[in-house]
């Protein structure tokens, strides 16, 4: 799965972008960011507030209930702030 | 009609210009500019630097594009953003609507920028004076200002 972090996002995970195997446990956004947080406590300071957080699934907008099988892109991100 | 996602700067005028060459069926065009402000929320900023999400960028502001011209009779469109390190008073954004009436192109104009900064996917990092930096939030007045346009609304649809 590849995962891209934004913004606030991207400074607190330390990431910008990356390849990984998640677990097959992991089968939508809300278990993948679960399994984020147990990474490291950066990861689990800047995920800790989902409402915080903007979702997309292949560059379409999703929500935390949005199925995963496991070779999408995803990406983490804080509300837009373009225009 | 057409999405731009770049650094450089833009000329308004030359843009206008080149949109609306040779289709006499355009009878108003009407263009939104976006600045860097050197003032945020009181205090002085000195520049900031877009960041944004390439690929998704170019779908969401085609999608925008693409929504526009399904609600209004538009001749012609051209949204420019751009990304990078931008200082008070530099150009961030353009949005161009041409349609053979007014209400059409002022509408559809306003519509653009509206949905844009709430679906395009641009983070704001803003530089103050004193060196220090800090993401710029997202405003609810955005929000609102893109639900006007929500199609359940009923209101400000092409007619």
């Amino acid at each position: 799965m590849k995962i891209l972090y934004f913004a606030w996002l991207r400074q607190r995970t330390g990431i910008g972008e990356e390849d990984i195997a998640v677990p097959a446990a992991v089968n939508d956004v809300a278990s993948l960011i679960d399994w984020l947080k147990g990474r490291g406590p950066n990861f689990a300071e800047a995920l800790q507030d989902t409402s915080t957080i903007r979702i997309a699934v292949n560059q379409e907008f999703a929500t935390l209930d949005t199925a995963l099988t496991g070779d999408e892109e995803v990406a983490l991100f804080p509300p837009m702030t373009g225009g | 009609m057409a999405i731009r996602v770049q650094q450089e700067d833009f000329d308004v005028g030359a843009e206008i210009a080149a949109l609306t060459a040779n289709n006499p069926r355009i009878g108003g065009v009407t263009s939104f500019t976006g600045l860097v402000r050197d003032m945020a929320d009181g205090e002085r900023t000195s520049a900031m630097t877009l960041e944004h999400y390439p690929g998704m960028t170019e779908k969401m502001l085609a999608e925008i594009d693409a929504e526009a011209h399904d609600r209004w009779p538009l001749e012609a469109s051209l949204i420019v953003h751009r990304y990078g390190r931008l200082e008070a008073g530099d150009r961030i954004v353009l949005v161009i609507a041409a349609s053979p009436h007014r209400d059409a192109a002022f509408d559809a104009c306003r519509f653009l920028i509206d949905w844009l900064k709430t679906r395009a996917p641009f983070w704001k990092l803003e530089e103050a004076q004193d060196g220090s930096k800090r993401w710029v939030e997202a405003k609810e007045s955005d929000d609102d200002a893109a639900a006007r346009w929500e199609p359940n609304d009923g209101k400000k649809k092409a007619g």
